[in-house]
């Protein structure tokens, strides 16, 4: 038996990690990361001569429901045409059996490193531009389930991408939301490549097991910790949501956030799953009359804030009115002496 | 010696060895403990030269009395897979049997013929002195557990090629991939060195790699005590961060 050395071992071991990319258009240039069931590859497209990201499943991962979980992954991703949804390019196995899908190479930053030196204000914002994706998956009856800053990207430009989708559930037509008749209404079927097409993915049975706990604490909603896979719908999405805009409070220097703010993280969070915003734009509005210096549904302000607000809201008016009184003031005071 | 791991099937196996121990089929036992001792009798040697400081004479006599009573004493019998894992349970055995041996002070050297596979303790020898040895011995049993598994798939790689007329593609891997690094060739100096083009080294090799990562695979299969071990030893060997 030849003997190994240890940097023999160690490029040995390496090159077991490394995905076997001989035969197709990719060419490996370096390990990005590793999530939940894969690793993330940042490779060459030869054909297009573009860097692209490519999603492979761990070697060891020889399960068919992990397999089945990143593929359903794909073409999830494949449907949410939208800007801050990650596009996937290509899916499929490769020569060394593992399964991979190819998705465009996002640079920047994770939303916890980016909003570090942002203020309130843009910090909203910046949460509001998430939310909008989300709102676009919900509305094709697609939840989440993984919401978390480090799963937010911010691009260059500011463009917001919301990444790994692996554990996404499909709503299928049983399911009891108000999403769930948004995929209803199409057979189940397999698009053009012979992968089954979302709806079939809902139809069929799901990899996530009832009981199976699936989802990041701190995040993860209390029907996520129960492992009740039948309550999940997007108000699951809207805790994690809440969690985030919580997160992106508490990171801001100085002041505590206002009570409306954290009104609207409390409504977000609560553990009555009836009691949280109905969906992602409704929370986001609130967010939004937050910015205009509206009342915000989640929290009734008494007196004392309702005219802070005001003022604070019609700062100008205000200041020309006092101004006008005062001149009206010193006018009559003249006009008496 | 029946050497039995070249001639197995390639693809995984469905029990792994500690089922085939513990199960009724007597030949199949036999071979699960051949598969057992090829794999980890280098690691046990190493080990008990270290961990306890035996001579390379006791330490001799110690490993083939391990794998002995391991035949002989159902040792496995005991073994849990829920537990921990068959390397952990191996040591924990190595160090209980010195102990008790120790305790006793009669060690009982048994024949050399009571296992069935040929132990070349002068080339182990030599591997630990030429190695490092700065870290614990139980770390160290873990690296040579390692280095074993590779090592063997590397056997299982060159019998799997010389069976299936690829042996070009053996030569080329251990060139290239087996080699020092120092000395490690271009693509382009294997080309001209086996004449043949650099496009056909990259198949090879890919073809090569592919294969190997299969007979680690299957090495690791009888190298764990369950379904479940060899899937946390393929994700901590095989799935995480490469350094």
């Amino acid at each position: 038996m030849k003997f190994l050395t240890d940097p023999v071992v160690a490029r040995l071991q390496a090159e077991m990690r490394t995905p076997d990319l001989s035969g197709t258009r990719y060419r490996t240039v370096k390990f990005l990361g590793q999530g939940g069931m894969g690793v993330v590859w940042l490779a060459e497209d030869r054909v297009l001569e573009r860097s692209v990201a490519l999603k492979v499943l761990s070697a060891e991962s020889s399960s068919a429901a992990l397999a089945a979980r990143l593929m359903q992954e794909a073409i999830v991703l494949a449907r949410l045409e939208h800007p801050g949804i990650v596009p996937v390019h290509d899916a499929g196995t490769l020569p060394d059996g593992r399964t991979f899908y190819c998705m465009k190479h996002v640079e920047g930053q994770t939303l916890d490193r980016h909003i570090e030196r942002l203020p309130l204000r843009q910090r909203l914002q910046l949460f509001q531009r998430v939310a909008e994706p989300l709102a676009f998956a919900h509305s094709r009856g697609i939840i989440h389930r993984d919401l978390k800053p480090r799963n937010i990207m911010v691009g260059p430009f500011g463009e917001v991408l919301i990444m790994d989708w692996g554990l996404a559930k499909v709503m299928s037509a049983g399911d009891p939301s108000p999403a769930a008749g948004q995929v209803s209404g199409q057979a189940p079927t397999r698009d053009a490549s012979g992968a089954p097409s979302v709806e079939a993915l809902a139809s069929e049975k799901s990899p996530t097991a009832h009981g199976a706990v699936l989802g990041t604490p701190g995040f993860m909603s209390p029907e996520q910790e129960r492992g009740d896979i039948s309550m999940i719908d997007q108000r699951t999405d809207v805790f994690a949501l809440g969690a985030i805009l919580q997160s992106m409070l508490e990171e801001q220097p100085g002041s505590p956030p206002a009570r409306a703010l954290r009104a609207i993280c409390g409504k977000a969070m609560s553990a009555e799953i009836a009691a949280r915003y109905a969906s992602v734009e409704k929370m986001s509005a609130d967010v939004g009359r937050y910015l205009d210096g509206m009342p915000v549904s989640a929290y009734r302000e008494n007196l004392v804030e309702r005219t802070v607000r005001l003022v604070s809201r019609n700062r100008v008016a205000v200041v020309l009115i006092l101004a006008y009184l005062f001149m009206r003031l010193l006018f009559i005071l003249f006009s008496r002496h | 010696m029946p050497f039995h791991q070249q001639g197995d099937a390639f693809p995984l196996t469905r029990h792994s060895v500690v089922e085939a121990v513990q199960g009724g089929d007597p030949d199949g036992r036999r071979r699960a403990l051949d598969a057992i001792a090829i794999a980890y009798w280098r690691p046990v040697y190493k080990y008990v030269r270290l961990r306890w400081q035996l001579e390379p004479a006791d330490a001799e006599d110690f490993t083939q009395d391990f794998f002995s009573r391991l035949l002989e004493k159902d040792f496995l019998a005991s073994y849990d897979p829920g537990k921990g894992k068959l390397r952990t349970f191996l040591r924990t055995c190595i160090d209980r049997l010195f102990i008790n041996q120790t305790r006793d002070a009669h060690r009982q050297k048994r024949g050399s013929g009571a296992i069935h596979v040929s132990l070349d303790f002068q080339e182990a020898e030599h591997e630990l002195s030429a190695s490092a040895l700065s870290v614990p011995p139980e770390d160290y049993f873990e690296k040579e557990w390692v280095r074993t598994l590779f090592a063997l798939a590397v056997e299982r790689l060159r019998a799997h090629c010389q069976t299936a007329g690829k042996t070009r593609q053996f030569l080329l891997f251990e060139r290239y991939d087996l080699g020092d690094a120092e000395a490690r060739p271009s693509y382009a100096a294997l080309a001209e060195e086996f004449r043949i083009a650099v496009t056909d080294v990259t198949n090879y090799l890919a073809f090569a790699r592919r294969e190997f990562r299969r007979a680690v695979l299957v090495q690791l299969h009888e190298m764990t005590g369950s379904k479940e071990e060899f899937q946390r030893e393929a994700q901590a060997l095989l799935g995480v961060e490469p350094k």
